[in-house]
């Protein structure tokens, strides 16, 4: 099995690989030999961190992810949520983090390109994209330059793939200097019957590779790339980013929705970290087969490239299926329509062994199990960071109050965290398909769902996503709740009822106790959150190793949620939509300044405690909004979040799809009663609340009361200025609307020296 | 029947075929680029939005050498309606039938927003459903939908009443703040000099539900579809 040309393969080499002493030893026992040089390929990515979750799968086991409505969960490509009608809501959100450091545009273009393929393996047509960012501080060239790459990379890929991108996040701060997180969501619509799963079943089926050819690009880019931390070298790992091709992919999601509406096809795999490897051990591992390949079938791009290259090739826009026998035909008449690469590259065996040959000798040779399901799991040594009480300290009594509001709303309102993020959603294409029924720029996006023949429904669903990250750093537990609870109030802000999560751990390195510390609390926090809110977890992923040179990235477990709104025509917005409403408060305000914006702004300080969640209340809270909207008791509701209540109210007045038509916005005079400090009432960010408006106050107090939810009414909509005063007394702040939206519109173009 | 064509890379043409067929209750039906005719029955043909071959060359540069484009050519010439939707207007531009480019927007990036149009002729059988000064709010999404002709080009395409539409603001007035890509004359959509051919920007089939885009859009198709109604009760 070794070839002349090959390297010798030893421990030393085995260690180059990122292969431990013991993993190398369990290599050399599993096969009763020493590996050939693809196998050690082959072992060092299926065992990486990224393929494998070492760390993390003790943690990952007690996420809740079984629900009335889950059809699949974790484990599978994405998850599938039955949302009637015999259809499923496909999703998933997954990182592209170290690439897109590296290679800005194509890092975020690939990560778009391959959560699409991770949704239409499973049958889906995608249909919605959301994208969750981290950048460092947006005065470093640095973080300009990353930026730009990155929107414009999501953009020329989910832009020219014919799929919205119907809203995100994007938030600045200097832990992210030195590692960005670009975390990209899809969600597309199956019928429940015509699910694929990946699967390479039938003794003797023919294993066929579709899309583009093989090349020698992002070799090692999963294994290498995501399964270390960064240092002063990372650039040289600009070989192993992939580089997309939109076009191929639009291609490949047509042809293989085509022959999924045949029932020609067994099983279907994309081919995504560690390519041909890991999708074909995963299709066999999961059936209990074996795979017999064969190298020299496999479309090349290039000439003289050898097992090892073909088999960790991560080349972009590829995918495995295992097609009935007798099929073989039909499959290739509708990928080369297309004009795809489409090659019989192997046939299903029932031995068990992943056989690989190339120029007629057997180059690989392994069993399939210990190597796919029964990889490494380790239980690495956990410690709560010795700090951890000085970040908690905060004694408000010494924190200065504030002593001009309208200024800090301002300043607050022209933060890149805080500012309008147009100059981001605006280069995305938002509304292809024709669903976009609440475009980027509210709480959560909210599309039309149509059938796979394009039939539209009733139906609706609505889609967020959140973190909270200094609140994670001060709290992991109670910062990932905070998250779940927040993604699920965006939500249930629309009028949908929040169905289940999909979430991306971003962490450190977990050779570190405290930042395994801070996972363990993270997936806690998120476990405890689902249960409570009957969100389940039905997909995700970890990205350990967002560090460089030692310094950590605060913990960001990202968290997707979707809802569904019965009748998408009936929903809430999250602006003031016209003058003359009761404007609502639902939820508690308390005494709390504990990781907001304001104290880190404003007083340059992050500390305390985070705000807590009452999970019973968010519960509540999501049948109040449900049953309001529904009755359109409830016009428009927005999550008080960020900035807190004094930010919200002024992104209800000026917000709005429309703010870039030159809406003028609708403002509101509010009236607080006062029992805590000021700046906590304006500015604290205490969770589980929301701005409602409401033609008929009288009756959504009265149905809050009945559902136990506490609301008051402050204030009413109209005019051209944003007033906010006590019961008794001189307003707080009196500000023009024109002067909110100039801070606000302007927060992030005029840092990147952008007219635009 | 209209022919909504599908180049590899198209992605607006079932939402085109959806406005068309699903909401306006026009037949409609998906034509692939490698037929070299035309379905028999064909009264109008829409190039969807897209990025046809990726648009890795010029915007529309590969798509002009697709087979079907010949019979396009053949069923415009004979006068038949041909509209052509931000993808297929730079296609239609390419392939010589109709006049001026689309260049890279002015700002250089990607953007997706409603905007303003003028309409600034009112005629079958593309605006006929309009009257001229009548604003249209409709999405443009590109990159590359700044509209240029050379001086005397412009000159001759002003003269002959072939600028169908203008950017403006929600009043109507046509300025440079409203002019969204750096259009020249602010430029949204401009036909052949027979009128039987029109070359669009902004996406109107975006624009055909209350709730999802308005309905503004209608008034461009549906104009259309009247066209293409009374040339199947002639017969």
């Amino acid at each position: 099995m070794m070839r002349r040309s090959d390297p010798v393969v030893d421990l030393a080499l085995a260690r180059e690989h990122g292969l431990s002493d013991a993993e190398y030893a369990r290599i050399v026992e599993i096969l009763g030999r020493t590996p050939s040089f693809p196998e050690l390929g082959i072992f060092s990515v299926m065992w990486s961190e990224h393929c494998s979750y070492k760390s993390s799968k003790r943690y990952l086991r007690q996420l809740p992810t079984r629900g009335e409505r889950v059809l699949h969960g974790p484990g599978e490509n994405a998850g599938a949520v039955d949302i009637g009608d015999g259809l499923a809501a496909v999703f998933k959100i997954e990182s592209h983090n170290h690439p897109s450091f590296i290679a800005p545009k194509q890092g975020a273009a690939t990560g778009v390109g391959g959560i699409l393929r991770d949704v239409f393996t499973m049958g889906a047509r995608p249909v919605a994209s959301l994208d969750s960012l981290r950048f460092g501080p947006l005065e470093q060239p640095l973080h300009q330059y990353l930026l730009a790459g990155v929107v414009e990379g999501i953009g020329s890929y989910g832009n020219a793939v014919g799929v919205a991108t119907v809203g995100g996040e994007a938030q600045f701060h200097r832990c992210y200097g030195g590692n960005i997180l670009v975390n990209a969501f899809n969600l597309g619509i199956a019928e429940i019957d015509k699910i694929f799963l990946a699967r390479a079943a039938g003794v003797g089926n023919p294993v066929i590779y579709v899309g583009s050819k093989t090349g020698r690009d992002g070799i090692h880019g999963a294994s290498l790339l995501a399964s270390a931390e960064f240092d002063e070298s990372s650039e040289a790992k600009l070989p192993t980013v992939q580089v997309g091709d939109p076009f191929t992919e639009k291609c490949l999601i047509e042809a293989c929705l085509e022959l999924m509406a045949s029932d020609a096809v067994v099983g279907i795999q994309d081919m995504g970290a560690a390519g041909l490897t890991c999708s074909s051990f995963e299709m066999a591992s999961s059936s209990g087969t074996g795979i017999a390949l064969d190298l020299d079938a496999v479309p090349q791009r290039e000439a003289g490239m050898t097992p090892y290259e073909l088999l960790l090739s991560e080349s972009q826009e590829r995918m495995l299926l295992v097609a009935k026998a007798g099929r073989e035909d039909e499959v290739a008449a509708i990928f080369r329509r297309w004009d795809l690469e489409v090659a019989v590259v192997g046939r299903v065996t029932d031995d068990g062994r992943m056989r690989i040959q190339w120029h007629g000798e057997t180059v690989v040779d392994i069993p399939v199990d210990p190597v796919a399901r029964s990889s490494p799991e380790l239980d690495r040594p956990v410690r709560a960071p010795a700090d951890l009480g000085e970040r908690q300290k905060l004694d408000l009594a010494s924190v200065a109050p504030e002593d001009d509001f309208a200024g800090a709303l301002c300043a607050l309102l022209d933060s890149p965290n805080l500012g309008s993020k147009e100059w981001i959603y605006r280069q995305y294409d938002q509304l292809v398909q024709g669903n976009t029924a609440i475009r980027p720029g509210g709480d959560a996006a909210l599309v039309r769902v149509r059938r796979p023949d394009g039939t539209p429904t009733r139906k609706g669903l609505a889609l967020a996503v959140d973190c909270n990250a200094r609140w994670c750093w001060l709290d992991p537990r109670a910062g990932a709740i905070a998250a779940v609870a927040e993604a699920a109030r965006n939500v249930a802000c629309s009028g949908a009822r929040p169905l289940a999560l999909t979430n991306c751990l971003n962490f450190g390195s977990p050779e570190r106790p405290e930042i395994m510390w801070e996972f363990a609390e993270a997936t806690r926090g998120i476990a405890q959150a689902a249960l409570a809110l009957d969100t389940p977890v039905v997909s995700g992923n970890v990205s350990f190793y967002n560090e460089t040179s030692g310094s950590a990235i605060f913990p960001t477990p990202t968290v997707a949620v979707v809802g569904l709104l019965e009748d998408w025509q009936r929903h809430a917005v999250a602006h003031f939509p016209e003058a003359g409403l009761a404007v609502v408060l639902l939820g508690e305000t308390r005494e709390e300044l504990g990781g907001s914006e304001w104290l880190a702004q404003r007083r340059g300080l992050e500390a305390g405690l985070p705000p807590a969640v009452d999970l019973a209340h968010e519960k509540r809270l999501h049948e109040l909004l449900a049953a309001g909207v529904a009755r359109a008791l409830i016009r428009s509701a927005h999550d008080v979040s960020d900035g807190g209540l004094a930010v919200a109210l002024a992104e209800c007045a000026i917000a709005g799809p429309d703010s870039t038509e030159g809406r003028r916005g609708v403002g509101a005079a509010i009236r607080l009663p006062c029992t805590i400090r000021p700046d906590a009432l304006l500015f604290g960010e205490s969770t589980g609340r929301v701005v409602a408006t409401s033609g008929d106050a009288a009756s959504l107090l009265e149905l809050a009361k009945q559902l136990g939810v506490r609301a008051q009414r402050i204030g009413e909509t109209g005019g051209a200025r944003l007033s906010i005063a006590p019961l008794d007394g001189e307003p707080w702040l009196d500000v023009e609307l024109e002067q909110l939206q100039a801070c606000w519109r302007r927060a992030i173009p005029r840092r990147l020296g952008d007219a635009g | 029947m209209f022919s909504v064509i599908q180049f590899p890379g198209s992605l607006d043409d079932r939402d085109m075929r959806f406005a068309l067929d699903g909401v306006l209750k026009a037949s409609a039906q998906l034509v692939w680029h490698k037929e070299t005719q035309l379905p028999a029955d064909t009264r109008g043909v829409v190039l969807p939005g897209g990025f046809s071959y990726g648009d890795y060359l010029r915007c529309g540069a590969m798509a002009k050498y697709s087979p079907v484009m010949a019979a396009v050519k053949r069923f415009a010439d004979a006068g038949g309606p041909v509209l052509g939707v931000c993808n297929g207007f730079q296609v239609l531009c390419e392939a010589g039938l109709l006049p001026g480019a689309l260049l890279r927007n002015r700002n250089l990036h990607f953007g997706c927003a409603f905007v303003h149009l003028r309409v600034e002729r009112a005629r079958a059988p593309f605006t006929s459903r309009a009257i001229v000064g009548q604003v249209l709010r409709i999405p443009i999404k590109n990159g590359e939908g700044a509209y240029y002709a050379a001086s005397d080009e412009l000159a001759r395409i002003e003269a002959n009443g072939q600028v169908v539409l203008r950017y403006c603001d929600a009043n109507g007035v046509v300025d440079e703040a409203s002019n969204p890509n750096g259009s020249l004359a602010n430029i949204a959509g401009v036909s052949n000099p027979r009128g039987n051919v029109l070359g669009l920007m902004p996406h109107p089939e975006h624009a055909v539900e209350p709730g999802i885009g308005g309905t503004d859009g209608r008034v461009l198709l549906g104009s259309l579809i009247d066209a293409v109604r009374g040339a199947e009760r002639a017969r």
